[in-house]
Order: structure tokens, then C-alpha cells, then sequence
């Protein structure tokens, strides 16, 4: 089984039977995370470089981890994008790695579009591990998994999306994912936050949170960037806390059984109140975990076996 | 002495209300007559030693264009273009006039700037007229010496390629710009409200995940700018006009007298941002590309006068620039080679008249910057386009003569196209 395309770029760009595909392979992927040997032969002789333009732990981890698992040999770069600017181009570099041979190049960059860049000049494999305010689509299939486990099925559910919708990526392929999967997204966040049009993307604009959490299956909380204050997207953390950010008493809005997510890392106290992380509908760990089962369905997916149109 | 012929052309002039199939007698690189065929007696001696001529049969006559709007990227950025290879694109576009933007490294802002931009461009055969800084350095600080520049050779002067954030310069500017009788040429775009966008802001950039710029950032430069010309009695020119509000502010600043004049570029006139998609670093410009009700009021705008002319933004940028990510790839695209023929298309699809059209990039031009060129007047320069409209085209980047390639029309086919460029009575262009 492999997917028919070489490269993950966007959820936008999946279909329903490839996301079903890569979620049941992940559910089956996700038993090996939990045997004493921790790996596979699948991948063996396979070569992943994880190319990262932007600071991460969790998704570069979670994405070395799954190659690792899968016996395929993951090297780590991390390129500041300072000596980028006076340095060689994206391009020149993704060129220079591919001359090593790779299978897979993971890239994470902060402008929108260079995944796509690097697929359309490289023979390998690319999966886009988050640009810009584009797309994340590793993440948006984690949690769909974690949500699947949990309720069973996504079709008619309602997932409330609550942040700054504008900056997020997660949001964005959240948004594509989920109604794809036939759930009724709502989102929700400051009007400095909310971007022009994002109802295109085929959710509903809720015009408080509360309005968004009422009856809700899913709640989605999305990380602050607290350096958007001084950029005036919203006055103070306390407020932003206030008006947008989860405690118990909003959780109690949401449907009984509701799922709280957070793409991580969170900000405590902010958008999201320790108790509700905690808490008992908490599945922000669960996430972490799904992450990695989620990536080693991707790699296998586009590097095990031979591909059907390569055929 | 050498006389020049051009037969049986359909000859459209619009600063003479001229549209008739004429024959154009050209001597000493003057236009000597302009007879309509029908009436024409005169006997021509094919081969006779000194007389060219030139069948233009079928063919559309107009005055050499003039792009009140071109970046030749001499002195400094050779590498994007030099004044050689922009010229060369002008006069095979059929353009007999370029205002070249003074943001060259140095910035045009002394008489010995000037003078070399006129110097590089005195062997193209095409009328570079450079448009010096408005402040010096481009710092938005203090003014540039306009009269200096204007005895130099300066036709205006502009800040282009950089918003003048001050109000207090832009109004100084205006006024003072009336004593050396320039029109200021404004590039109008509020940084503070531009931040970090890339693109036009909707739900295109939304999309893609790229930030954006909302209309409202020219929109408040523009109003800002016509009360300053209004205070100041200034002359004002709106550089690359992209927004539906603009085009309302203008028609009603000039309802009520304000010496305003504007432009729009062939791209904010055809193309979106939906032009954007798939991160196309050749649909990047500044002021980005809008929505089609932008394009659409553009249109009107042309159609009404609001937008009294056609400008390219020719903007040469190399692969160093482009082929890059988009959020950091440099604005601007080539446009002096396809202008009139993607105009044209507009013209076909009813969006305006051709005298319009042709209007829009000869005498109002002339008019607004007060040139001597954009017209068919018997005594003065025999600067003529010759274009065959029923000629269909595929955009070839190679075949182009700029010295970059940025252009979203790559590959596309489009209708008319420029066979001979004559300037001073001299062939400077033809197409084989």
C-alpha cells in the first residue's frame, strides 16, 4: 500500500480515501511506539533529512523518532535563517542534500510555499512539516488520529478552533482536514486574529468563543504568540486570557465528553487554564504520542514498498 | 536628406483626433506631412536615392509610445538591466519615450546622475527621461535640488520604489516642485499599515498563508496625497493606482479641480492575485495584484479619463531575486514588450476604446509630464509605433530584449504586435 504522490505538502490537497489511508496506517503503526523494541525493518536503507528553517523540538523530534522507528537513517539540520540570508538558497541547499541521495526531505521553513518549491526541483520525497501560515499537515492528520481514537468518527462532529486563526497553520490544514473528514468546523478568535475569507477554507465564523464552544465535540486551542502584543493583535495576555482563553466554566459550553487539543507547546494561563490542560478531556499528550504514529504512516506510506504510479 | 515614407497605415493619433488611413511623410527625422490616402496626389519614385518607404498596409500607425513609469536599473543594478537592453525592450514594445524611476545605487538625486542616465541612453535612438528623486537619497528627509535636476533633464520627480512617509516632505515637495514646474510623482503605500504583507490581502492570502496588504494602504496615501496637492496647488501624479478606492478618490478629486493626474500598469489592469497561487514569485509586485472588482473599477477608471495613463512598472529583477521564496523574493515584473499587447487585449474584450488605449500611453502622458513627444504634429520628431493587431504571439522569455525575464506572461499567446519602432525618423526597431 503507498499513497500516489510523492510529496505531502497540504491537507487541502488530500483527499477523504487518502486520509483514511494514512490514519488506519498510523492505528496500526501506533503498537510498535508500545513494544519493548521500539522498530521496524520497514525502512530499512532508507534515508530521511529532517530540514529545518525554524526552531522546533516536538515536530522535529516526533519526525526523527517515526523515521527511527521505521529502521530508516534520519539526519537533523537545522539552518538558522540568519546565515540563510547572506548564505546559499533554499534551493541550492535542497539541491546540494539531494546530491547525497536522500529518500525524504521533512521541511520546516517560516515562509509560506517553500515545501512546494522543494518538490516541484526534487526528485525525492517532501513532507512539509509547517510554512509559514500555510499549512501543517503532519499535525492536522495527528489530530484527526487523536480525535478518531477517541469518538470514533469524525463525520457530523463539531470542532471549535479557537486563536489566532490568521498566524496559524495548524488552523489552516485543522480547517481543510476536518471538513474534509465531514465534521462542522467553527472558529473563533480575536478580529485582529481572523483572517479575511478563512470561511473558503469551509468553516463557520463564530463570533465569540463561547458562541464556538457551545455543543462542541472538539476544542482546539491554538498557541499565543505572545510577541503579537506589541504588534497590536491584542492589548495584554490577562485580557487575551479572559475573552479567548479556556477554563473550566467554557469547557462546560462544549458537549459532555468533549476532546480539548492544543498543538503545543502551551501557554499556561493564557489561552489555555492548567486545570482544563490537566484535566480529565485533555488529550494534548495523546497528540504527542499520535504524532509519531502519524509521521511513520507518511514515511512508509511514501517510501515502503513501490510506489503505484511508479509502477 | 533623408526622407521617409510610411504608406497607407490607419493612422490614430488621439491628441489630433486623428483615426484615418494616411500616408506620413517624414523628413530630417521631422514628420513633414500627414496626408489621408484618398486625398493624397503626391507621386513617390520607389528608389529614389534618400526615400525609404514603407508599406503599412493593414497595419495600426501611433505615435511612439511613452511609459511615464519604466526602472532601468542603471546606474548600479546592471546585472537587472542596463539603459542599453531597456531601451532595446522600449522600442520593440513600441515605446519612443521612457521616464526612468530615479531608485538607482546611486539614487538619481544630482545633476551627475542626470547627466549619465542621458549619456548611457544618447546611442539607443529611445528618449530615456529621467525622473529624479524627490528627497535626497530616497530618505524621505530632505528635499532633492529639483532645480538642479530639472536643468539637468529631469521630467518629474518621484521617491518610486519607496512610500515618502513624512506628510510634511510630501507637502514641502508639492510645493516647492511648482517653481521648476514638475509634477511629483507619488508611490503611494502606507508601510505602517503594508508590515510584514507580501501580497494582496483577502482571502487569496489567506489561503496561502501569506501576509497581506490591505487596499486601505494605497487607499490612505492617495487621500493623503490629493489634500496635499490641494493645499499645496502641487502638481500630483499616482503612480500604479491598484485599488477601487483610489480610483473613487481620484475621479473625485478631479471632479472638484485638484491638478491630479494617475496611472494603472497592464497588470493591475488584467491580472489578480489569484495569479499568486502556487507562491508564483512572478505575480509578486508592489502595489500587489488586487481582486477583479479592483480590476474591474481600473478599467472604468481608464474608460472615464479618472486613469489618465498606462504605465508599465517595468521592473527588470534577475533569478537572484525571484527564484526564491516568495516572501522574500523582490517585487516588480518586465513589462515593456507585452504592454500594448495585452492593452489591446482589453480593447477586444470592450473595456475601452482603442483611441483610449492609445491615448493612455502617448498624449496624456505628454500631457501630464508636459513632453514634446506622444503626438503626430507636422514639424515636430517622427516618433512612430508600427503594430499589426490581427497578429497573434506567444510570450518567448528568451526572445525578449530585457536583460530580465520576470514576466507572468511567459508562455501565454497574445494579440498585436509591434512590428517597427521609428524614432526621429529612424528605424529603431523592426521585427523580422
Amino acid at each position: 500500500m503507498r499513497l500516489k504522490r510523492k510529496d505531502i505538502l497540504t491537507i487541502e490537497e488530500l483527499s477523504r480515501e487518502e486520509i483514511e489511508m494514512i490514519l488506519s496506517t498510523a492505528e496500526s503503526l501506533r503498537e510498535v511506539s508500545e513494544r519493548e523494541i521500539k522498530k521496524v525493518p520497514t525502512l530499512r536503507g532508507r534515508t530521511v533529512i529532517n530540514l529545518f528553517y525554524e526552531a522546533s523540538t516536538r515536530t522535529r523530534t516526533s519526525f526523527e523518532i517515526a523515521a527511527k522507528r521505521m529502521s530508516a537513517d534520519a539526519v537533523n539540520i537545522s539552518v538558522s535563517t540568519s546565515s540563510v540570508v547572506k548564505g546559499e538558497t533554499i534551493k541550492d541547499t535542497a539541491k546540494n542534500l539531494e546530491a547525497m541521495r536522500p529518500d525524504c526531505i521533512v521541511v520546516r521553513h517560516a515562509a509560506a510555499g517553500v515545501p512546494m518549491m522543494l518538490a516541484a526541483n526534487l526528485a525525492c520525497s517532501v513532507i512539509n512539516a509547517g510554512d509559514g501560515a500555510h499549512e501543517h499537515p503532519s499535525q492536522a492528520l495527528l489530530d484527526m488520529l487523536t480525535v478518531r481514537g477517541r469518538l470514533g468518527a469524525l463525520e457530523g462532529i463539531k470542532v471549535a478552533i479557537i486563536g489566532d486563526i490568521a498566524h496559524s497553520r495548524v488552523a489552516r490544514s485543522n480547517i481543510y482536514g476536518f471538513t474534509r473528514m465531514g465534521a462542522n468546523v467553527v472558529v473563533a478568535g480575536p478580529p485582529t486574529m481572523m483572517p479575511p475569507g478563512i470561511e473558503a477554507l469551509g468553516c463557520v465564523v463564530a463570533p465569540d468563543v463561547d458562541t464556538a464552544i457551545k455543543g462542541a465535540d472538539v476544542v482546539m486551542m491554538l498557541r499565543i504568540q505572545l510577541e503579537r502584543q506589541k504588534d497590536a493583535f491584542f492589548p495584554a495576555a490577562r485580557e487575551y486570557s479572559r475573552f479567548y482563553g479556556l477554563d473550566e466554566a467554557r469547557v462546560r459550553l462544549a458537549k459532555k465528553g468533549v476532546v480539548i487539543l492544543h498543538p503545543g507547546p502551551i501557554n499556561r494561563g493564557v489561552e489555555i487554564s492548567s486545570e482544563v490542560a490537566d484535566g480529565p478531556y485533555s488529550l494534548i499528550l495523546d497528540q504527542v504520542t499520535n504524532g509519531v504514529a502519524v509521521r511513520m504512516a507518511l514515511f512508509y506510506l511514501l517510501l515502503g514498498a513501490v510506489r503505484e504510479d511508479a509502477a | 536628406m533623408n526622407r521617409l515614407v510610411i504608406k497607407g497605415g490607419r493612422v490614430l493619433d488621439p491628441a489630433a483626433g486623428l483615426d484615418a488611413v494616411c500616408n506620413i511623410y517624414v523628413m530630417a527625422g521631422r514628420i513633414a506631412s500627414i496626408k489621408p490616402v484618398k486625398d493624397d496626389t503626391t507621386e513617390l519614385l520607389p528608389g529614389a536615392p534618400g526615400l525609404d518607404i514603407i508599406d503599412a498596409t493593414g497595419m495600426l500607425v501611433i505615435p511612439g509610445m511613452i511609459d511615464c513609469h519604466t526602472h532601468l536599473r542603471e546606474p548600479g543594478y546592471e546585472y537587472k538591466e542596463t539603459i542599453a537592453t531597456g531601451a532595446a525592450a522600449a522600442a520593440s514594445g513600441g515605446f519612443t519615450a521612457v521616464m526612468c524611476m530615479a531608485n538607482t545605487k546611486p539614487v538619481n538625486d544630482s545633476e551627475s546622475v542626470t547627466r549619465y542616465i542621458l549619456k548611457q541612453a544618447a546611442s539607443t535612438g529611445v528618449k530615456v527621461m529621467p525622473i529624479g528623486a524627490l528627497t535626497f537619497g530616497h530618505k524621505g528627509e530632505r528635499l532633492a535640488e529639483m532645480g538642479e535636476l530639472k536643468a539637468a533633464g529631469c521630467v518629474a520627480v518621484s521617491d518610486d520604489g519607496v512610500p515618502v512617509a513624512c506628510a510634511s516632505i510630501m507637502r514641502r515637495g508639492l510645493e516647492y516642485s511648482r517653481q521648476f514646474n514638475l509634477t511629483v510623482i507619488s508611490h503611494a503605500e502606507d508601510i505602517s499599515l503594508v508590515g510584514a504583507g507580501v501580497m494582496n490581502e483577502g482571502a487569496v492570502s489567506t489561503r496561502l498563508g501569506l501576509p497581506g496588504i490591505p487596499n486601505a494602504a494605497e487607499d490612505v496615501i492617495i487621500a493623503r496625497d490629493i489634500s496635499l496637492a490641494e493645499l499645496s496647488g502641487g502638481r500630483l501624479h499616482l503612480a500604479h493606482v491598484s485599488t477601487a478606492g483610489g480610483v473613487a478618490l481620484i475621479r473625485a478629486a478631479k471632479a472638484r479641480g485638484v491638478k491630479v493626474t494617475a496611472e494603472a500598469t497592464p497588470h493591475h489592469l488584467t491580472l489578480t492575485d489569484e495569479a499568486v497561487a502556487g507562491y508564483n514569485t512572478f505575480a509578486k509586485m508592489n502595489p500587489p495584484l488586487r481582486t477583479k472588482a479592483d480590476c474591474e473599477a481600473l478599467i472604468a477608471g481608464v474608460a472615464d479619463g479618472t486613469i489618465d495613463c498606462i504605465a508599465t512598472d517595468h521592473a527588470p529583477q534577475s533569478v537572484i531575486e525571484k527564484d526564491v521564496e516568495f516572501a522574500t523574493a523582490a517585487n516588480g515584473i518586465i513589462g515593456l514588450e507585452t504592454a500594448f499587447s495585452v492593452i489591446y487585449g482589453l480593447v477586444e474584450a470592450g473595456a475601452f476604446s482603442l483611441t483610449t488605449a492609445v491615448a493612455a500611453m502617448t498624449a496624456n502622458p505628454a500631457k501630464a509630464f508636459g513632453l514634446a513627444s506622444g503626438a503626430l504634429r507636422v514639424g515636430s520628431a517622427a516618433d512612430i509605433a508600427i503594430i499589426d493587431l490581427e497578429k497573434t504571439w506567444t510570450v518567448e522569455p528568451s526572445e525578449l530584449k530585457s536583460k530580465s525575464k520576470n514576466t507572468p506572461w511567459a508562455g501565454k499567446e497574445l494579440k498585436a504586435r509591434v512590428m517597427k519602432t521609428i524614432a526621429d525618423g529612424k528605424v529603431i526597431f523592426q521585427r523580422a
